[in-house]
């Protein structure tokens, strides 16, 4: 029994050895994470509070206000007054600072952090004058179920997107399933808005059925337009799958697949906010984060679903969707190979 | 007669290794053409560089004189040798999928009770057994009522029941008219189905026409086998081919009752001799040196 176990063990270590590309992306995979981890949540430990700075020029003087020098505090400029007062609303920021003359800054009276960050602010206001004028904006918390389920329902497309096309393509190449489709009438771009129209049906369908579900059993907020979101999950859907397409487009081992697959998949999940906010992340992370159409998907709906976002307000989302989709279509059918090579 | 299908000076290299080395043939509208040669002889590749699904190095492939393009395609018919199908899909949707691919379209109903294919239209594939999921692939092949038809050493692995009733269907396949290429390293299969026949070995083509008119050119009277034991004293002045692997020596005949008196005259035992006519496995003999199942 040992002796045959033996046997296979070797060949299959044999045959992962042997598969160069295969081996080489194991190798990188795990340090490419590593690399992006360190630069996304680098540089010491995460703040407990988030002020908002209102900034036209997106940058933040530390010398405009003592208030702006205090440790363990993550100042975020901003530059929509309005979009920034909803998330005061919200709880997503703790306390919102404009500092032009007169000073002023907004609060939220039921937010335990921004009760303390108003503290705070006022004890290093008083050293310069006192002269810091409050406003208050009443708002629910949003419930971390809440802001979650589009990251959930964002990454379940992701997985059924890349994994649901990219992997079974490889598989039909590679059991000669797409050489016998080659000898029809299909062409290759048949082909592959067959496979993302396949999907987007399972995937939309899928989506419906858990938001419903939660939106039913644990109250989930809808404040904007269903039509809105069923375009943001169908444009999501296309690009994902036709990212897809592009890896497997000429890929003919399974687990080469997966590993690209993974390569794109785990930095697509940390970085485009499915489990936590990126607002406190570097310029850098973020605007490497908007090369992820799970980023727009899951910015988009969030829109959509907490803010009541319009489409014109989630257009530029939408816009980036559509060229992504177009950009992964042109690219997966132009490099598209029916056989093994 | 009109020439439906053209292949010209076809070259395929692999790195390190040529495996179709300038191969040219033509095959006749309506006719079987046979493809034969060993296990990497090449004949797979060239068939499938004619098929369209691999690129050829160089040369060209004409249908009715026309580079092979979407024509082709739709009315070329393809069996190949290893072809996976979509999983947990029945034989009948398998067929309905693949012939909605093809503006020409057979009916379904004819080309399940050609094949055979009643009992099985509901069975998921996976579930065939050999020779009906060749069946099912031959069907596959038949969707588009193909006016040319690839087979692919369509019989190996089948028992020989199986491979009759398959050649039944081929040869019913050619009295509808179609044209069919079919590539086997089955001598009698070839024999069997085939009007023309090219032989390949070592990426070329060695000899190529009519079955019976290669074997008259090559071979007179018929073939005395006789064990190697039995001829251990030798055969003194008498030609003869000695094949060490095969354990025989042949003795190639125009007056057979002559050949066996002098045989006698030289003391062999004449009560294991097989007299037989020469068949295409000898032609290969002769002309490569090897066996053809080798």
């Amino acid at each position: 029994m040992f002796k045959r176990i033996y046997a296979i063990f070797r060949a299959r270590n044999l045959e992962f050895v042997r598969d160069r590309a295969t081996l080489a992306w194991n190798l990188i995979l795990p340090l490419a994470l590593m690399a992006g981890l360190s630069l996304a949540f680098g540089g010491g430990d995460r703040n407990e509070y988030t002020i908002g700075v209102l900034s036209e020029s997106g940058q933040i003087d530390s010398n405009a206000h003592p208030f702006l020098e205090t440790r363990y505090i993550d100042f975020v400029a901003v530059d929509e007054l309005e979009a920034a007062q909803r998330k005061v609303a919200r709880h997503q920021l703790d306390l919102l600072l404009a500092l032009e003359q007169p000073p002023r800054y907004w609060v939220n009276p039921d937010s335990s952090k921004g009760y303390f960050a108003e503290r705070t602010l006022l004890q290093a206001d008083a050293g310069v004058g006192g002269r810091m004028q409050k406003e208050r904006i009443e708002g629910d918390a949003i419930r971390y179920v809440d802001w979650v389920l589009p990251g959930i329902l964002g990454m379940n497309m992701m997985f059924s997107s890349l994994f649901g096309v990219g992997y079974v393509v490889v598989r039909y190449r590679k059991n000669g399933f797409l050489k016998r489709l080659r000898a029809t009438p299909l062409r290759p771009m048949e082909f592959i808005v067959a496979q993302i129209a396949s999907r987007m049906v399972l995937v939309i369908g899928i989506t419906v059925l858990v938001f419903t579900g939660t939106h039913w059993v644990l109250g989930t907020p809808m404040e904007g337009s269903y039509l809105n979101l069923l375009l943001i999950a169908t444009l999501g859907t296309i690009s994902m799958v036709a990212l897809g397409l592009v890896v497997a487009a000429r890929v003919t081992s399974e687990e080469l697949a997966g590993g690209l697959l993974n390569m794109i998949n785990w930095p697509m999940m940390l970085l485009s906010g499915v489990w936590f906010s990126l607002e406190g992340a570097g310029a850098l992370v973020q605007q490497i984060a908007k090369l992820f159409p799970l980023t727009h998907v899951l910015d988009s709906a969030r829109a959509v679903m907490l803010d009541g976002a319009t489409l014109a307000e989630i257009a530029p989302n939408l816009l980036a969707l559509t060229a992504m989709s177009v950009v992964f279509l042109l690219l997966g059918a132009r490099v598209f190979r029916w056989n093994q090579m | 007669m009109t020439i439906a299908l053209e292949a010209r000076h076809l070259v395929k290299e692999y790195p390190g290794v040529l495996a179709v080395n300038d191969v040219s043939f033509e095959v006749r509208e309506g006719i079987c053409f046979g493809l034969l040669g060993p296990n990497g002889a090449g004949k797979t590749t060239t068939v499938e560089i004619v098929e369209g699904v691999t690129p050829a190095t160089s040369g060209e492939v004409l249908y009715y004189g026309e580079p092979a393009g979407q024509r082709f395609r739709e009315e070329a018919g393809i069996q190949f040798q290893n072809t996976a199908l979509q999983d947990h899909l029945s034989v009948g949707e398998t067929l309905h999928m693949f012939r909605t691919l093809y503006d020409r379209q057979g009916n379904l109903d004819d080309i399940i009770e050609a094949c055979s294919l009643g009992d099985l239209v509901d069975r998921d594939n996976r579930k065939l057994s050999g020779g009906q999921r060749q069946r099912l692939l031959l069907a596959v092949a038949l969707v588009n009522r193909p006016k040319l038809i690839f087979l692919d050493e369509p019989t190996t692995g089948l028992d020989p029941q199986a491979r009759r009733n398959f050649w039944d269907l081929v040869q019913n396949i050619l009295k509808g008219g179609a044209t069919v290429i079919l590539t086997t390293h089955y001598m009698d299969e070839a024999q069997v189905l085939c009007d023309e026949i090219a032989i390949m070995d070592g990426g070329q083509i060695v000899t190529q026409g009519a079955p019976d008119a290669l074997l008259a050119e090559r071979y007179e009277g018929l073939i005395i086998e006789l064990p190697k034991d039995a001829v251990d004293g030798g055969l003194g002045d008498i030609e003869h081919n000695v094949y060490d692997n095969l354990g025989i020596v042949e003795i190639q005949s125009t007056d057979v009752t002559a050949s066996l008196r002098e045989l006698g005259g030289k003391g062999i035992a004449l009560d294991r001799v097989r007299i037989r006519q020469a068949n295409l496995e000898d032609l290969f003999l002769d002309l490569t040196g090897h066996s053809l199942r080798a």
